[in-house]
């Protein structure tokens, strides 16, 4: 009788295979929805470390969220590893798009061998679920994500669930592969019924903030739904329970034997431990663009902040619960970004949304203009009725606001609490006479002592300036390439004219003399006059997009 | 030995013939080429590495994933090219092309080596001409679909996990897979195509494309 039972060096290797086939899968679904184009380079020799032959690139805090969730253990017959996508609007409402379940079935295949046919075919089945995942509608959508949702992910481990997906979803099986205790399968269940959900599944919260930011914002490095401590042990130290096979630092050397193929000699080594044990922190600033979040919308629109989900237990799943809240990703296809070191907080949820809230990047960006957005002027208001549903107090969170180039503002520390306006001066206010209005009736021009100056119609020219507000003193003016006796108004004329013209009347609006209540006061009748005009605004908006 | 024999049937308008037969073509191509062999001693051989890359097409809404590899998309471009050619500019027509996965057996003296296929993949193309621009956008949607249809097709046929060449030794390696590529190797394949008029008969101007020159006695 054939001795079926693997040896222990077969088991070892199997079991190497789908730990890395399983961290390998969670990589390309996540990767393929990021939003961006992926692109790895082929090597003609090996380096050691590329599993099943394939550049696929490693996200480390993809590998350890995928790990969390597998707390050690293997995907085997009833413990599935399922990597869920979801889609998150700016508005806070939610929906499962699809499901990728890595299971395993009970219909063995004794005779295959492991350290050859079964890797092989395992390459086979990542390859086919590279061309899948750019396949199914989510992919579409998550290359369009950022303005108005982003795409999320969980992964989680034990029993498929596909309630989420609404009904009439699709399934799409990528690929099986026997091996001798068992047969690995992979699948994607997606959702068809893409009309979108109305909240009654989870409250609906309004946003926690709004925080104006526009075109040069950077984006926040924020994948995470949970941010981790700076003393967050190494992914390594969680696989005490795992006997044998090590975590991502091992490297596999595969040297394939040709025949017959029962003589297959197939080493894994430590050896090459080129990939340091990654630290959370560390990998935090791998400058992976696709996992930079941006949370923002763009010009004069107020930006949302994912809500605290009241719900959010429920939208977990707690019965399967492992690893946690949905992770967010995302960049909008067109825009760089260069993801910043998210803070520190130890917290899960809400409290990580608050997190990324707080790592508003220290970049410069023009704050937008509230007055071309008529949608602005309604998030505005519901920022400023915040309810406190999230257990931290989001109302603390600071932010520094940069003024971006040529602005001639000093920054602002600002809380979010006092939305003050940028552009304060050009918010018609509607107490605010003609006679008032800067932009009306502009500001004398501060006297100069240059006899040119001031008017604008001088027809003067070639007499020398007396002192100017500059330090050099201008004794005789020919400008180059210049002509004299052509026009009344040279070159020469023009520039000693309007050599120092006078300051811009906004620009020398002192913001920070305004007190926060009177900001607060001034809001509501802002606004009034914003939703006077909103559909001005939104045929702008319109015009933007 | 029998071989395998897969058709896939698409319609597409004539300037989507090139992105659609490019995204089918490297997708099969995808799964049917490994890393670069290095022999070693003992019989023994490494793999090389295969780097993957997204592609959008400008004239269909679809994205699809090829081997990172230059010189193999050019030569895919190249056929791919000349197919569209020959089906003519503007017109509607039907065509076919066939990329057939092949090992050569060799024979003895005076007999040139064999070529045995093992893998065909032919794909049906019907060309349409379209009358505005709103119908063109149904048209990149709809193919897009269609497209994502074909590889799912692709995919479960591949997974059937049916005949492959065996890995051979160093000395047979020219027998099973392309060695002259820098990057990757995908197993040996030609691109064939033969055109029908829109009449329905067969032009019978069936070219020939050898990646490899192995007819030449």
């Amino acid at each position: 009788m054939m001795d079926s039972d693997l040896s222990p060096q077969d088991k070892k290797d199997l079991d190497k295979f789908i730990k890395f086939f399983a961290l390998k899968t969670v990589q390309v679904i996540v990767q393929a929805r990021l939003g961006e184009k992926v692109c790895t380079r082929s090597l003609s020799s090996p380096t050691g470390s590329d599993w099943f032959n394939l550049a696929i690139k490693d996200i480390p805090e993809v590998t350890h969220e995928a790990k969390k969730a597998l707390s050690g253990q293997l995907p085997g017959i009833g413990r599935s590893m399922c990597v869920e996508i979801s889609l998150k609007t700016s508005e806070g409402d939610s929906m499962e798009l699809e499901t990728w379940c890595l299971e395993m079935n009970e219909k063995c295949d004794k005779d295959i061998k492991v350290s050859y046919t079964v890797y092989n075919r395992l390459s086979l089945l990542l390859k086919s679920l590279l061309a899948i995942t750019r396949v199914t509608p989510a992919y579409k959508l998550s290359r369009k994500q950022g303005h108005d949702y982003v795409i999320l992910y969980r992964i989680y481990f034990g029993e498929v669930q596909l309630t989420g997906l609404g009904e009439g979803f699709q399934t799409v099986r990528v690929g099986v592969v026997g091996t001798p205790i068992g047969t690995i399968t992979l699948s994607c269940a997606y959702r068809t019924n893409l009309a979108f959900m109305s909240t009654r599944q989870f409250e609906r919260t309004a946003p926690i903030m709004g925080i104006i930011i526009d075109h040069f914002v950077e984006r926040p490095f924020g994948n995470m739904g949970h941010m981790r401590p700076c003393n967050y042990r190494a992914p390594g130290e969680d696989e005490g329970a795992y006997n044998g096979v090590e975590d991502s630092q091992e490297v596999c050397t595969t040297s394939f034997s040709t025949s017959p193929p029962s003589q297959c000699v197939f080493t894994v080594s430590k050896a090459h431990l080129k990939t340091p044990k990654p630290a959370v922190m560390d990998t935090l600033k791998v400058p992976m663009m696709g996992l930079a979040f941006s949370h923002q919308l763009y010009c004069s629109r107020l930006s949302y902040q994912p809500p605290v989900l009241v719900g959010a237990a429920d939208f977990c799943h707690p019965s399967t619960l492992n690893a946690a809240n949905p992770h967010q990703m995302g960049i909008p296809g067109k825009e760089g970004g260069v993801p910043q070191q998210v803070p520190v907080q130890p917290c899960h949820g809400a409290q990580a949304e608050h997190g990324r809230v707080s790592s508003c990047p220290p970049a410069d960006h023009v704050p937008a203009t509230p007055s071309s957005s008529g949608e602005g002027a309604e998030t505005l208001s519901r920022s400023i009725e915040v309810k406190g549903v999230s257990p931290c107090d989001v109302l603390e969170t600071t932010f520094t606001r940069k003024v971006g180039a040529f602005v001639n503002k000093p920054g602002t520390q600002v809380t979010t609490a006092s939305l003050d306006l940028p552009f304060a001066a050009f918010a018609p206010r509607a107490y605010d006479l003609e006679e008032n209005d800067p932009m009306v009736q502009p500001p004398e021009s501060p006297a100069t002592s240059s006899p040119l100056q001031g008017s604008l119609h001088s027809q003067g020219s070639g007499e020398s300036g007396g002192p100017a507000q500059d330090d050099f003193v201008m004794v005789d003016f020919k400008p180059a390439f210049s002509k004299d006796d052509l026009l009344p108004m040279d070159l020469g004329t023009f520039y000693r004219e309007f050599q120092n013209p006078p300051q811009l009347a906004s620009l020398t609006i002192d913001v920070s003399s305004q007190s926060m209540a009177e900001d607060l006061d001034s809001l509501p009748e802002k606004l009034a006059v914003y939703e006077k005009n909103i559909d001005e605004f939104d045929a702008f908006v319109d015009t933007l997009q | 030995m029998n071989c395998r024999s897969e058709v896939l049937e698409v319609s597409v308008e004539g300037r989507q013939v090139d992105e659609a037969m490019l995204a089918l073509l490297h997708t099969i191509l995808l799964h049917r080429s490994t890393g670069k062999f290095h022999y070693k001693k003992e019989g023994t051989y490494s793999i090389g590495t295969v780097g993957t890359q997204d592609i959008d097409c400008d004239y269909i809404d679809f994205s699809f994933v090829r081997v990172s590899s230059d010189e193999l998309d050019r030569v895919i471009r190249k056929a791919v090219g000349e197919f569209k050619d020959a089906m003519g500019n503007g017109t509607d027509g039907m065509g076919q092309i066939s990329l057939e996965f092949y090992q050569k057996k060799k024979s003895r003296w005076p007999f040139s080596d064999e070529c045995i296929p093992w893998e065909v993949w032919s794909i049906k193309v019907n060309v349409v001409n379209l009358a505005n621009e709103q119908e063109r956008q149904i048209c990149r949607e709809k193919v897009g679909e269609k497209l994502g249809e074909k590889v799912i097709n692709i995919v479960e046929v591949i997974n059937q996990h049916e005949y492959l060449p065996k890995m051979p030794t160093q000395s047979e390696v020219d027998n099973v897979f392309d060695t002259s590529l820098k990057d990757v190797q995908p197993y040996l394949y030609k691109i064939t195509f033969q055109i029908t008029d829109t009449l329905g008969t067969s032009v019978s101007t069936t070219m020939r494309r050898l990646i490899k020159d192995t007819l030449a006695l």
